[in-house]
């Protein structure tokens, strides 16, 4: 034991991974972003150095389009944190309750939606949302309140606030299982010592459980936070390639797709494509260094 | 003790809370199915109404049955699926374990670097990705599909997965040491039953994404042969999209299969979860 070998067991546990992670992801990225730096000209590939990235921020016709969906796109990430996350947490601190009855059958139920398609959802939610079909508006003359309808899908100041909601409705089944799993891992006789200190209820939620649970509302932030600069399905099955009504609910990932693969008679750029990837990349990488830095690491660590 | 927990009040208030939430989680996915088999007339006079004698009618699924061959899409979104979550398990616990069990040269740079991808979406490397798979022959097969969701997988498997293995007591495996156990026994007979609710949760994590894909099915896959459930559907809707019939028809077409197999994967996933209380 004294002499210290190779240990083989190491390189044998790693390899798989990171073969497959390196040739299928990270090669492929690095590839993309040094297809930013070129353009085509009468089918050839010019090296052109940071113009691509100038025209983005800087040319009138782009820069409008990228900063609406940079916007945009924060808006959508916004309602997620202050929507999703927060009903996510408190689901779970429910259904985590020892004693609750039928906790099983809520939590697979709440959970169906994030199984769906974005296909299912997207479609699902358009027609019920669609004055055609007159849910929306039947249900809510039920409780009196028909003159708040309005085609929420179609109208520029709504519609991206309404598919955040239905991705909220969506996806709030995520934090949900993370948070409950975690409660769930909180030793009893922890809790049991809180309760002879006289810490029941919301406050043993609120003193115990809410630190023990901290790591995971860091994972489920920063997931959001990937997650949302990432979207894109949603609002292509929804409102099409061209993010209506006029660009309002365009993100970048809709973004990219119409500058990448071309739309009515513009047609595709890769190039240009290339260097909006490269411009989520690098706010994804801000977000990413703020959580490792600056909150991973400040964060305690308890071995239950 | 428990007194103090079961306030009947706070029961009352719990269940509400959560019978609410449940009808809004329910609600359009009840919708769609009930309006699927009702009459072109009923879906619009009463859309909240379930199907009678009167209004029941089959003729979306005729439609959607002649038109789009949706057993042949579902099967290859279920390979895709279960292969490339195997692919991710296995291969993201084991690196998982090698990077918070042995300290070595570069272990932080190494978790580093596999973390790199979650922050990174896949889908922006999706001009060289498609080069290389044009490039190797694998485009409009399933095989491309599984390498890029098992790569896509991965680095939040390794991230999630070492997260909880680091909280596996260190007094089990060093028992496992000196009781003569090779690294690889101890990983997978000791390190990975203890995280299988971890397990889960990164099997939740990826299978949704993976199942659900629009975009790279389009682009790397889009034969009639290789098209998976969720492009099939959205191409069939597409075509469709004023045969409210065959559109209700064939969004429940796609809600079924994947309701099925999450009553199948649920139990699974609870008895992990909750297996993983009790330790």
């Amino acid at each position: 034991m004294q002499t210290r070998r190779i240990r083989w067991h190491i390189a044998v546990f790693l390899a798989p991974a990171v073969l497959v992670y390196t040739a299928v992801m990270i090669f492929p990225l690095f590839n993309t972003l040094r297809l930013a730096l070129f353009t085509e000209v009468d089918q050839n590939r010019i090296y052109v150095g940071l113009q691509n990235f100038r025209t983005l921020f800087f040319d009138p016709i782009w820069s409008e389009q990228f900063w609406n969906a940079l916007g945009n796109n924060f808006w959508f990430f916004l309602v997620h944190m202050l929507v999703q996350n927060p009903i996510g947490v408190a689901l779970a601190a429910i259904l985590s309750h020892p004693r609750l009855r039928f906790a099983a059958l809520y939590r697979s139920a709440i959970f169906i939606p994030t199984i769906l398609s974005f296909v299912i959802v997207g479609f699902a939610w358009k027609l019920i949302l669609s004055p055609l079909w007159g849910i929306a508006p039947s249900m809510l003359d039920a409780v009196g309140l028909k003159s708040l309808f309005a085609p929420w899908l179609g109208k520029e100041e709504y519609a991206l606030t309404t598919l955040a909601l239905v991705s909220v409705w969506q996806f709030v089944g995520i934090p949900m299982m993370l948070i409950y799993a975690a409660l769930l891992s909180i030793p009893e006789e922890i809790l049991e010592a809180g309760e002879i200190d006289g810490i029941t209820g919301a406050s043993a939620f609120w003193k115990i459980k809410l630190p023990l649970i901290l790591p995971s509302i860091g994972i489920i932030s920063i997931l959001t936070f990937v997650g949302n600069f990432n979207a894109f399905d949603l609002i292509y099955v929804s409102q099409g390639a061209l993010a209506g009504p006029d660009f309002s609910t365009d993100i970048l990932g809709t973004f990219m797709y119409r500058t990448f693969f071309g739309f009515q008679l513009q047609l595709g750029d890769p190039h240009m494509g290339s260097a909006i990837a490269g411009a989520m990349f690098a706010i994804i990488l801000v977000g990413v260094c703020i959580y490792l830095f600056g909150i991973q690491t400040r964060m305690r660590r308890y071995q239950m | 003790m428990n007194k103090a927990r079961s306030n009947p009040l706070n029961t009352a208030a719990m269940h509400g809370a959560l019978i609410l939430y449940t009808l809004i989680a329910l609600f359009p996915v009840f919708v769609i199915i009930i309006n699927s088999f009702k009459t072109r007339r009923a879906i619009f006079r009463e859309p909240l109404a379930l199907p009678d004698a009167e209004s029941f009618s089959l003729i979306g699924y005729q439609t959607v049955m002649k038109q789009g061959d949706f057993f042949l899409y579902f099967q290859n979104s279920l390979i895709v699926t279960v292969v490339s979550l195997a692919f991710v398990l296995l291969f993201g616990a084991m690196a998982a374990y090698a990077l918070s069990e042995y300290k070595f040269k570069g272990n932080t740079l190494m978790g580093l670097y596999l973390a790199l991808g979650i922050m990174i979406p896949i889908r922006i490397g999706t001009v060289a990705i498609l080069e290389m798979m044009v490039a190797t022959g694998l485009v409009n097969t399933l095989w491309a599909l599984i390498f890029v969701y098992t790569a896509q997988g991965l680095p939040l498997a390794v991230f999630i997965l070492s997260e909880f293995m680091r909280q596996v007591s260190d007094d089990l495996k060093n028992a496992g040491r000196v009781d003569g156990l090779s690294e690889y026994t101890i990983f997978f007979r000791l390190v990975l039953p203890l995280v299988r609710p971890a397990m889960a949760t990164v099997a939740v994590f990826n299978m949704i994404p993976i199942w659900n894909d629009l975009w790279f099915p389009l682009i790397l896959a889009p034969a009639e042969e290789t098209k998976t459930l969720t492009l099939g559907s959205q191409v069939f809707i597409g075509q469709f999209v004023t045969d409210w019939n065959a559109v209700l028809s064939a969004l429940s077409m796609a809600i079924l299969p994947v309701l099925v197999l999450y009553v199948i994967f649920s139990r699974q996933l609870i008895r992990g979860i909750t297996s993983g209380a009790v330790k």
